[in-house]
């Protein structure tokens, strides 16, 4: 329990303490980002420290806000959101798109094939990995350890691969389409998965042992940025966020959509193997065996795709009977809702992402108070935001 | 050395001389060791760094050294100029200085005063002035950040490894680095991390105290050189680059190059300190003043290499630890193996 002494022994004397008659320290105000190598993209912190020490964290947003709500209304139809889409959370576009086809398609009341959500769910899942890699990866290069980086990146590589395969792109996908998807699978798809699936397992033990068991690590991260669980509920986080907290809540299994039901797999929550439920290890935690049930539900997925038209029920021009709905997905970050109103035109009336990372971000002044600097890297990582989809 | 001053008759020119062979073996050295760190990260990562300029790319360090020299010298606006022109002069003053008592080979030494060691280690304290020069300078936070953690760091790291180092003179009774080295002349069961020339028994009891100072000595040199598990100072994903967050061209590279220089200087002082410095490891096989030499660079480059491997393998620590590291775990330590050795000397 050492590494928790230094949050404890803050004075109440709100950061200001006389070091004699005076001279005494004052705090200081320090800009942390948008140009700042960790704080995942061109978020700004303001924060408030006593030497090391954080006394107040102070997010400022909106430098990377695109108006995706308000473009969503200039469209000329629906199917045109979905790059929109895919921009969000850009280095997990798949499951932005299928977060806002099956809210889509609800609103549409229409039939999908269930080849459709098959290939749906194994593309969901290997993003999910692949999204997971990155905030691994980039969680490492926080703590200092550039190599287990670039040992998710040649992974991430090969799943970025087979995407590439299926509709041509690498990242920004345009693949999933209201009522089916834009191409089939190609030819070899299945067997270089399963050869993936194979060969990931050995990934994650790699990983496991360059970085998640690391002494050093271990030492950084656990009991740092702890998140109890009732302050994570009444934030609302969403994702790996709140399974680091112990909160067994997971919407492919407690709300579930499209054929999660049908697939065999254990939803991952910080168990406080190191460190306390709810540290930023335990959260890290989540991801890494998270990718685990991912590969398991591709497997399962993989074998039992049954045949089909992925193209047949995708309707030409698309209006929906006047109404809305707010349909939620758990993507690699959390709850990813869309909430869209529909009136008697081609476009909808109005488009509200609920963006987990948002949401997650929320905590952070909460969580990093009475922590250090780098402590306050080691908290902005684990919460693993990406900030196209924080700002929209 | 004695090559030199025999063939040029004027002192000036010879101290000249003399002062530049170091000069010219940093420079060389930074350059393969540039590689070799860019390499060595590289296989470690399943990638295959620079292939393009040169043979596998040994030409690059060349070409990044001549992007360097291009590069526009920005000095901020808002910065004290003077403190940050000097800045780097005076870290890379420090290192340099540094190499005068290095012993590289029986042949050659810059200047072999008696005090080698102590004036190595006052010598390579002027470095934390010149990154506290540069943090303050530069006028930035994260800057400032970081030089006062080299401060904190180097000055408390330095006293676990002025407790080996005391150790060492202990057993062999001079200061001299010349004279460290030769004292373990005559192969590699003379060398100190087996206890040098004791009697049997001293020797085989002191080993493990030994050891245990050579890994205490080790890993206070590793934050002593602000390397990775111990890069606070500059460390990236912090402090943006630390305190030479504001600097590039030519003063950005003569960072670099002190700090690629001071890590040869600690291992170079681990390898005199524990590894025999520039004598052969089979007694008079392969012993001579060029194979000395060669000896040495090549024991001095392996724990280059080490600390490099580390750097690419292990996360950094947070500076509450660091201190915890140093003063809760290496200096009692130390203190004790100091103290068992003094023992073992008396008897």
């Amino acid at each position: 329990m050492n590494e928790t002494v230094h949050q404890e022994k803050i004075s109440p004397t709100n950061g200001r303490s006389s070091t004699g008659k005076g001279l005494r320290t004052e705090e200081m105000v320090i800009n942390m980002g948008p140009q700042h190598p960790s704080t995942h993209g061109v978020l700004r912190l303001e924060i408030v420290v006593d030497g090391e020490i954080i006394r107040e964290v102070i997010p400022h947003l909106g430098y990377l806000h695109r108006c995706f709500e308000k473009h969503c209304e200039y469209m000329i139809n629906y199917q045109q959101v979905v790059p929109y889409v895919d921009r969000l959370d850009y280095v997990a576009s798949m499951n932005n798109e299928h977060a806002f086809v099956v809210a889509a398609e609800r609103l549409l009341n229409i039939e999908i094939p269930e080849r459709v959500h098959y290939i749906r769910i194994i593309m969901a899942e290997l993003q999910r990995i692949a999204s997971h890699l990155i905030a691994i990866g980039t969680f490492g290069i926080d703590m200092g350890a550039f190599t287990p980086f670039l040992h998710a990146f040649r992974d991430r590589e090969k799943i970025l691969d087979l995407f590439e395969m299926t509709c041509g792109a690498r990242l920004l996908y345009n693949y999933m389409m209201i009522g089916g998807l834009s191409h089939d699978l190609p030819p070899q798809f299945i067997e270089k998965t399963k050869q993936f699936c194979v060969e990931f397992k050995q990934t994650l033990k790699e990983i496991d042992d360059l970085l998640n068991y690391n002494e050093i690590f271990i030492k950084r991260t656990a009991n740092v940025g702890i998140l109890p669980k009732d302050v994570a509920v009444n934030y609302a986080c969403s994702g790996p966020m709140l399974r680091g907290s112990g909160v067994d809540w997971d919407l492919r299994r407690d709300d579930p959509y499209t054929l999660y039901d049908r697939f065999e797999w254990d939803v991952c929550i910080g168990k406080g193997e190191n460190g306390t439920v709810g540290d930023v290890w335990n959260r890290h935690m989540v991801r890494q065996r998270e990718m685990e049930q991912s590969v398991k539900i591709i497997e399962q997925a993989i074998v039992n795709i049954p045949e089909g038209d992925v193209k047949k029920a995708v309707p030409k021009r698309i209006r929906p009977v006047p109404g809305e709905i707010y349909s939620r997905t758990e993507s690699p970050r959390g709850e990813l809702g869309f909430y869209i109103v529909a009136t008697d035109s081609l476009t909808p009336y109005r488009v509200k992402g609920r963006s987990p990372g948002f949401v997650n971000l929320s905590v952070i002044n909460e969580i990093s108070r009475g922590a250090m600097i780098a402590d306050l890297v080691a908290i902005i990582g684990s919460t693993d935001i990406v900030l196209g989809e924080v700002d929209r | 050395m004695e090559l030199i001053n025999s063939i040029l008759e004027n002192t000036i020119t010879q101290n000249v001389l003399n002062a530049l062979v170091p000069l010219i073996f940093v420079l060389l050295y930074a350059l393969v060791t540039l590689y070799m760190e860019m390499k060595l990260a590289a296989h470690m990562q399943d990638r295959v760094a620079y292939m393009h300029n040169g043979w596998h790319g040994t030409l690059q360090p060349f070409a990044d050294m001549l992007k360097l020299l291009q590069k526009e010298d920005i000095i901020p606006s808002a910065a004290n100029k003077i403190l940050f022109v000097m800045a780097p002069y005076v870290v890379f003053v420090g290192t340099y200085a540094s190499f005068a008592v290095l012993p590289f080979s029986s042949a050659y030494i810059g200047s072999s005063i008696d005090l080698g060691i102590f004036y190595l280690v006052a010598v390579s304290s002027l470095v934390v002035v010149g990154l506290l020069m540069s943090g303050w300078a530069s006028n930035n936070k994260w800057s400032l950040f970081g030089s006062f953690r080299s401060a904190a760091q180097v000055i408390s790291y330095e006293i676990p490894s002025v407790l080996a180092i005391l150790a060492v003179v202990m057993i062999v009774g001079t200061m001299s680095l010349q004279g460290i080295t030769e004292y373990q002349s005559g192969g590699i069961w003379n060398w100190l991390i087996f206890g040098g020339r004791l009697a049997l028994w001293k020797k085989l009891l002191s080993i493990p105290f030994m050891i245990v100072l050579f890994i205490i000595y080790l890993v206070a040199s590793m934050a002593e050189v602000n390397r990775t598990p111990f890069d606070l100072p500059e460390a990236e994903s912090e402090l943006v680059q630390g305190y030479n967050t504001e600097y590039s061209g030519m003063k950005f590279a003569i960072f670099y190059l002190a700090e690629y220089a001071n890590l040869f200087i600690v291992s170079a002082v681990v390898v005199v300190l524990f590894f025999g410095g520039w004598s052969s490891p089979f007694g008079d096989f392969l012993n001579g003043p060029v194979w000395n030499a060669i000896w040495f660079i090549t024991k001095g480059m392996l724990f280059v290499a080490i600390n490099i491997w580390m750097r690419w393998t292990l996360p950094r620590i947070r500076v509450d630890q660091l201190m915890y590291v140093s003063w809760k775990v290496l200096t009692p330590f130390a203190l004790f193996c100091v103290i068992v050795l003094g023992l073992l000397l008396v008897l």
